[in-house]
């Protein structure tokens, strides 16, 4: 399983409910080393978990301020997050290697590669546009702007690698039978 | 023909099953797209797919040899010339890869002339012309001709001409193609943000994936045909 937003933000969860502002602070002290997140990323992240059962909202306060979300990871989010801390990082650097991969189980199994690079292609463009949605946010400053920069060219240079991948999917399924 | 107008994401503009071909190459095999009121929507695939035909039949500038083209509830592939420029003129704006401004106008002037096409008196026109050229910053290049732009300013002006009309749908063929990213990015900003205040729909061919991340989803083309990969959200 391979290091997510998601699976950061439930081990930020583990010691207690926190609102997404407190979630960023506490990643960005807590690992330096990475790119700081962006609000837009923490408060999508957030609701994907709740969405998916692995959070919930724990309150939602104004105190005469901006309206805050409080959250707290489910028993369901845990286990998430324990299946994937004892899972083995795949030694690939590169996204590519596990997209291959599974275009190339697919060809061995029968399956269906092209429709597999079309989903992929799907949820990689998805993930541009909430990227692209928050970099052209009014008022997004230019951190924000230039982290989701970051993350858009290699995106889409995965993206470029699996167009090309799709239009060479005939020679490489020959390739493939032929071993 | 402006009735009732659509509701956001319904249909605006519909093409269905079109075929074209120029001579004996196919150029559409079967391509479908439905634009609805109000989204961004982006057509993509490589080079040689059909995608700008495709733009081009939805727009009523090519009739498709098969298959109908509706706007609303009118059939545009069958429609009288006549009607289809009057249609561009008033519910359509076209924007292409290099600007096409005329050469021999002022700014101001290029980005009057829809305006004045339509009846709009010529003072009355060059007023509006400058307030859509302050929003896209480029105001103060109201005097200059086309030929002492920047390719950026170039696509501004280009934009502020396509939305002076109020379009409820924008074709924009490769707007950012001439661009370098930067500049690309700043009209796509422009144009989204511009378009999504109007309500009006803009359909957007391009090549570049970071570009069609700007539109609300995507209809990808291969060999002249569609493949929707996804519905709207």
């Amino acid at each position: 399983m391979p290091m997510s937003t998601r699976h950061i933000l439930l081990g930020l969860l583990a010691i207690g409910p926190r609102h997404g502002y407190d979630l960023k602070r506490r990643h960005d002290e807590r690992f330096p080393q990475a790119r700081p997140l962006a609000y837009g990323q923490v408060y999508t992240t957030l609701q994907r978990l709740v969405r998916d059962g692995l959070a919930e909202i724990e309150e939602t306060s104004s105190d005469g301020g901006p309206e805050r979300t409080m959250y707290r990871r489910t028993d369901a989010g845990e286990r998430e997050l324990a299946d994937w801390a004892m899972s083995v990082t795949p030694p690939a650097p590169f996204v590519a290697n596990e997209i291959f991969t599974k275009v190339v189980v697919a060809i061995l199994s029968g399956g269906d590669p092209a429709a597999y690079l079309a989903a992929q292609r799907a949820s990689h463009m998805r993930r541009m546009r909430e990227l692209t949605a928050v970099k052209s946010a009014q008022g997004a400053d230019l951190a924000t702007v230039l982290s989701a920069d970051y993350a858009l060219t290699h995106l889409n240079a995965d993206l470029r690698w699996m167009t090309t991948t799709a239009g060479r999917l005939a020679t490489l399924t020959a390739e493939v039978d032929a071993t | 023909m402006n009735t009732t107008e659509p509701a956001p994401g319904q249909p605006l503009v519909t093409a269905r099953e079109l075929r074209k071909a120029y001579g004996s190459t196919p150029a559409l095999c079967g391509a479908s797209a439905e634009l609805n009121a109000g989204e961004i929507l982006a057509l993509t695939g490589p080079s040689g797919s059909g995608k700008s035909t495709l733009l081009h039949c939805m727009a009523g500038i090519v009739r498709p040899d098969h298959g109908p083209v509706t706007y609303r509830a009118e059939r545009l592939d069958s429609a009288p010339e006549e009607r289809l420029s009057e249609l561009r003129r008033t519910d359509f704006a076209v924007m292409f890869q290099f600007g096409q401004l005329i050469p021999e106008l002022t700014t101001v002037d290029n980005v009057s002339l829809p305006l004045i096409l339509n009846g709009t008196d010529r003072r009355t026109a060059q007023k509006q012309a400058r307030t859509w050229l302050e929003r896209f910053g480029v105001l103060d290049r109201a005097e200059a001709r086309p030929g002492e732009l920047s390719g950026g300013q170039a696509q501004r002006v280009a934009l502020a001409r396509a939305l002076v009309t109020s379009p409820k749908a924008v074709f924009a063929d490769e707007p950012t193609g001439a661009l370098d990213s930067l500049a690309g990015e700043q009209v796509m900003t422009e144009l989204t943000s511009a378009a999504r205040e109007s309500g009006a729909a803009v359909l957007l061919v391009t090549h570049d994936a970071t570009i069609a991340a700007y539109a609300d989803r995507e209809i990808r083309l291969t060999d002249g045909r569609t493949a929707t990969l996804e519905v709207s959200a």
